[in-house]
């Protein structure tokens, strides 16, 4: 019995991470309607950014967030000011032609930078405290620290969306472009905006996911659809239901796991079909896509 | 009053070249065992069923609008079903292709039922999670070798064909009218009143739709249609490989990132671009192959600036330019009787 919940924990806390992976997917399909087949390879190249800072600085994970969250936030500012803002419009091929071209792009520079060898970031004492909750069940410090920082990250984005001019802004173009773009905003600032949040998000994501497990270049389409699957599972749209997909499909796959180890990845894939397939608007919906 | 009548006619001048090319290239191609060495049938066999996967994936994305990351599904699915056919079934690999493609169309009903809940983009993400769905129960299969895959017994290759030779030239010869098959249903269908259809889909959707056409149950006829061909095609593509295994099958960089590439490059939605795209990809690949993952990269950085300076490829740039279809597929009116005073 012990056994299963602290399973089931395990998953929940790892569903902290894949909500972050959805979250920033979910922010710009809400703005401006673009599906980035790149963020998987992003959050990836944020893990690759950060060991490079944490190597030639000496500092550990968590504190490179500094440099890496803003760092991150730039790339994607640009990358939609220069690249993906030419692809909007009512033709659905080039935004989707586009960024899984950048995913090819930043998986095979990624490789020839890196190489194909599997990485990852050491975060210190922190990687192996743990606390007994009750007789048998434990929660690591990292991964309990991976998930209130999930929380945190979900809850800003509501208060930034709800509160503040930005989220206003982007509210605004969601809803309807050119009346946006008349009361004066300059939505191709805004897009640009949204995706360097979306990148900060990243940022974050991709650090914890390199604390946690190896990485290599590869990896980044699996975290792609990870994320996309918490999206559907959650409902398009609906921030807090990004971290109630994540932590479904987190469960999910740790029982998968649990029953045989070749089930984990299968047993959260099966479960998003059967999402799909008796309830495709998601748990939470808010928008229609 | 004038009485004029008018015809609907699909050649014109281009057209008739076109053909006349076409023709001549074929009697080329099938004659390339006289000619070739096994180099080269090897290469153009590859080339043939990129053709037929990029036609293929063109059907589906160009005019249909199913945009999917997912076909090498299907590729995975013919390859797996023809492993399984020969090794457990002791089915003739020649025929096992065939039996291949109906399986997989049934399978991908169910597949378009689930993914056709997506709309657009998260469709093809959702066609994704699909391949790897297959990805992962292929490598479950203990007896086609699990995770590491299988090769074909010795004794089925030698069955094939009576020499070497003979079974390299079948093989060619196979990938050759496979090809030509899948390109000729595709030109029949275009040319059907689905033809019409998809096209009308193509250039709008809405339009379509309101103009009666049923929009969902085109787009599940071309996905079907599109799941039987690559089926088939995969089947082929491992038989000439020889061996399969779940991360070469259910490639996603292999037989949907190339194919991607090779049909924006040549020109979507028309049925010149992945012939015309998979000429320029082997000619890179021939030319850059060296350069290991940085051909990958100048083939997705080329990808990019095709979309976004010149989206209709680079056969959409001399059709508009010149007015020429290879093959007579556009329609037109031509008057047959003369005004009368």
């Amino acid at each position: 019995m012990t056994e299963w919940l602290n399973v089931i924990l395990q998953g929940v806390l790892i569903g902290g991470l894949y909500a972050m992976f959805a979250a920033g997917l979910s922010l710009i399909f809400g703005v401006m309607r673009l599906v980035n087949i790149a963020h998987g390879d992003l959050i990836v190249l944020a893990a690759y950014v950060a060991l490079t800072v944490t190597d030639t600085l000496g500092i550990g994970p968590l504190t490179s967030l500094i440099l890496v969250v803003p760092a991150m936030a730039l790339i994607g500012y640009a990358m939609q000011r220069l690249l993906l803002n030419r692809t909007l419009g009512d033709d659905l091929l080039p935004p989707l032609l586009v960024t899984f071209g950048l995913s090819i792009i930043i998986q095979n520079g990624l490789l020839e930078v890196f190489t194909a060898d599997s990485r990852k970031l050491q975060a210190g004492a922190v990687e192996i405290m743990t606390y007994q909750v009750s007789p048998g069940i434990w929660i690591g410090l990292l991964p309990l620290i991976q998930f209130i920082v999930a929380v945190a990250v979900i809850a800003g984005l509501q208060v930034l969306f709800y509160r503040t001019a930005l989220g206003r802004a982007f509210r605004a173009t969601s809803d309807d472009q050119s009346v946006a773009q008349l009361m004066g905003l300059d939505t191709r600032h805004v897009f640009a905006m949204a995706m360097a949040l979306s990148l900060a998000i990243i940022a974050i994501a991709g650090v914890f996911l390199a604390v946690r497990s190896n990485f290599d270049p590869a990896i980044g389409p699996a975290r792609l659809i990870f994320g996309f699957e918490a999206v559907i599972i959650g409902g398009l749209g609906s921030m807090w239901g990004t971290l109630a997909g994540g932590i479904i499909l987190g469960v999910s796959q740790a029982i998968g796991a649990q029953i045989d180890p070749g089930w984990q990845l299968l047993a959260g894939h099966i479960v998003f079909l059967v999402i799909l397939a008796i309830r495709p608007q998601g748990l939470f919906p808010k928008v229609s896509g | 009053m004038s009485d004029s009548a008018y015809k609907v006619e699909h050649a014109t001048r281009s057209s008739h070249i076109g053909v006349i090319i076409i023709a001549v290239a074929l009697v080329v191609l099938a004659a390339a065992p006289f000619w070739g060495d096994r180099q080269m049938l090897r290469l153009l066999a590859e080339l043939f069923t990129f053709v037929a996967l990029a036609s293929l994936w063109n059907l589906l994305a160009g005019y249909a609008g199913l945009v999917s990351v997912g076909q090498q599904a299907y590729v995975g699915l013919g390859a797996y079903l023809l492993f399984g056919m020969v090794i457990l079934g002791g089915i003739h690999p020649i025929a096992a292709i065939f039996i291949a493609g109906p399986i997989a169309a049934v399978v991908s009903i169910p597949v378009a039922a689930l993914t056709f809940r997506l709309r657009g983009a998260y469709f093809a993400i959702g066609t994704w999670v699909v391949a790897e769905v297959f990805r992962l129960l292929a490598s479950q299969i203990s007896v086609l070798g699990g995770g590491s895959g299988i090769s074909l017994p010795a004794s089925v290759i030698i069955a094939m064909a009576p020499s070497r030779q003979a079974r390299e030239f079948e093989l060619y010869w196979l990938a050759l009218g496979l090809t030509v098959l899948v390109l000729a249903a595709i030109v029949m269908l275009l040319r059907s009143r689905h033809g019409l259809a998809l096209t009308a889909i193509r250039d709008n959707e809405v339009a379509a739709q309101s103009n009666g056409i049923d929009v969902t149950r085109v787009k599940l006829i071309v996905y079907v249609l599109t799941a039987f061909g690559t089926a088939m095609i995969g089947a082929l593509i491992f038989l000439m490989k020889l061996r399969v295994s779940p991360d070469t099958a259910f490639s996603v960089n292999d037989w949907t990132a190339f194919v991607i590439f090779i049909t924006v490059i040549g020109g979507i939605g028309r049925i010149e671009g992945p012939i015309i795209g998979t000429i320029i990809f082997f000619f890179l690949r021939q030319t850059l192959a060296d350069l290991g993952s940085l051909y990958l990269l100048i083939m997705g950085a080329v990808a990019i600036v095709v979309m976004l300076w010149a989206p209709k490829g680079l056969w959409g740039l001399i059709a508009e330019r010149f007015g020429w279809q290879a093959l007579p597929l556009q329609r037109h009116l031509v008057s047959i009787t003369k005004d009368k005073p």
